[in-house]
């Protein structure tokens, strides 16, 4: 790839990193991400690859901006609201950079449409608050050996882990969901708007290091923090071998939708 | 008494007690929430009644922690 003057300005401060150079920009710029979720997580992330010079990003979310996502969700604008959340960040995202291919689904990511549309991308983000999508994710980016970052924020806690294949997946850690509403989520429990910012900032840097080969990845440990404390942790973890769907006698071999993602949506729809 | 480390913070307990019983004393809300690993290795919730942790064990508590868009 031959960058134009205009490009290499653009991309100067990355191109002065020694790390990354001309070499790592190209990678940057012939990269495919997609990110799941155009929310809290999601607007961060999609922001920074974006102006990061992400060749293709890939955006899937089913759902229109309300007035209650505009606390955090920093890819949105008051003007946006009740606009598909997928052409919002599309919008900005042009704005940003409009070197930038920007791939909508106006959808939900579901156990049909999941292989087919992760097949496309070299990496995928979790920017999702609910379980059942959670480890969808995770299922069809372990059998379709994709790399992830999964992030999760609950209000003033973060966690992320990057998944690549061969290390531990989220099933590892967490075997198998949570009962439906055993776990709050951010629309019932409340998030302290920055920190969605704070954990989509570091699944955005681990997207890059992927791109570039720069460093070391999230893999094999669980990073959790607090904003009360401002603590951060780093759990190390190991692949399961009892682990559901990567351990030595998978159970999960295929993929499927759990219940509790229809609970939410219609909880989330009732409340509106 | 064993010194045993739970989330990287010493913490004091009677003997050997079980997992389940650890989660307990850790006023853990939602005791089916967390994901326990013992010096490293995940162990199956099962077993947290049969789990004994002794003498300068380390545990970490992972809890599920939702996310951004609550419906993508």
């Amino acid at each position: 790839m031959d960058f134009t003057e205009e490009q290499i300005q653009r991309y100067s401060r990355h191109i002065l990193l020694q790390d990354v150079g001309v070499e790592g920009q190209e990678k940057i710029s012939n990269g495919k991400v997609l990110i799941v979720g155009a929310g809290g997580l999601g607007a961060p992330i999609a922001l920074y690859l974006a102006a990061a010079g992400v060749g293709t990003i890939g955006i899937i979310d089913g759902d229109v901006v309300d007035l209650s996502n505009l606390q955090r969700q920093v890819i949105h604008f008051t003007p946006d609201i009740n606009k598909p959340k997928v052409i919002s960040a599309k919008e900005k995202i042009n704005l940003i950079n409009p070197d930038v291919k920007v791939v909508t689904y106006h959808k939900l990511l579901t156990a049909e449409n999941a292989l087919e549309i992760i097949n496309d991308y070299d990496f995928i983000v979790d920017g999702t608050d609910n379980f059942p999508v959670k480890f969808l994710i995770n299922d069809a980016c372990v059998i379709a050996k994709k790399p992830f970052s999964h992030g999760g924020i609950l209000r003033f806690d973060g966690q992320t882990l990057t998944y690549v294949p061969g290390s531990a997946c989220y099933r590892c850690l967490f075997h198998s969901p949570p009962p439906p509403n055993a776990v709050p989520t951010c629309s019932q429990a409340g998030v302290l708007g920055a920190i969605a910012g704070m954990l989509g900032t570091i699944q955005a840097a681990e997207v890059l290091k992927y791109l570039t080969g720069v460093g070391d990845l999230l893999t094999n440990r669980l990073l959790t923090f607090n904003a009360k404390t401002m603590e951060f942790r780093t759990v190390h973890t190991k692949h399961n071998d009892n682990c559901p769907v990567c351990g030595n006698h998978p159970t999960v071999t295929g993929l499927v939708d759990y219940e509790q993602a229809v609970c939410d949506i219609e909880s989330h729809r009732k409340s509106k | 008494m064993s010194k045993i480390s739970v989330n990287g913070k010493a913490q004091e307990v009677e003997g050997s007690i079980s997992i389940a019983e650890l989660i307990k004393l850790n006023n853990v809300a939602q005791p089916s929430m967390v994901s326990i690993q013992l010096n490293g290795q995940f162990v199956n919730r099962d077993d947290f009644e049969t789990t004994t942790v002794s003498d300068g064990d380390e545990l970490d508590f992972l809890y599920f922690m939702g996310g951004g868009q609550a419906n993508p």
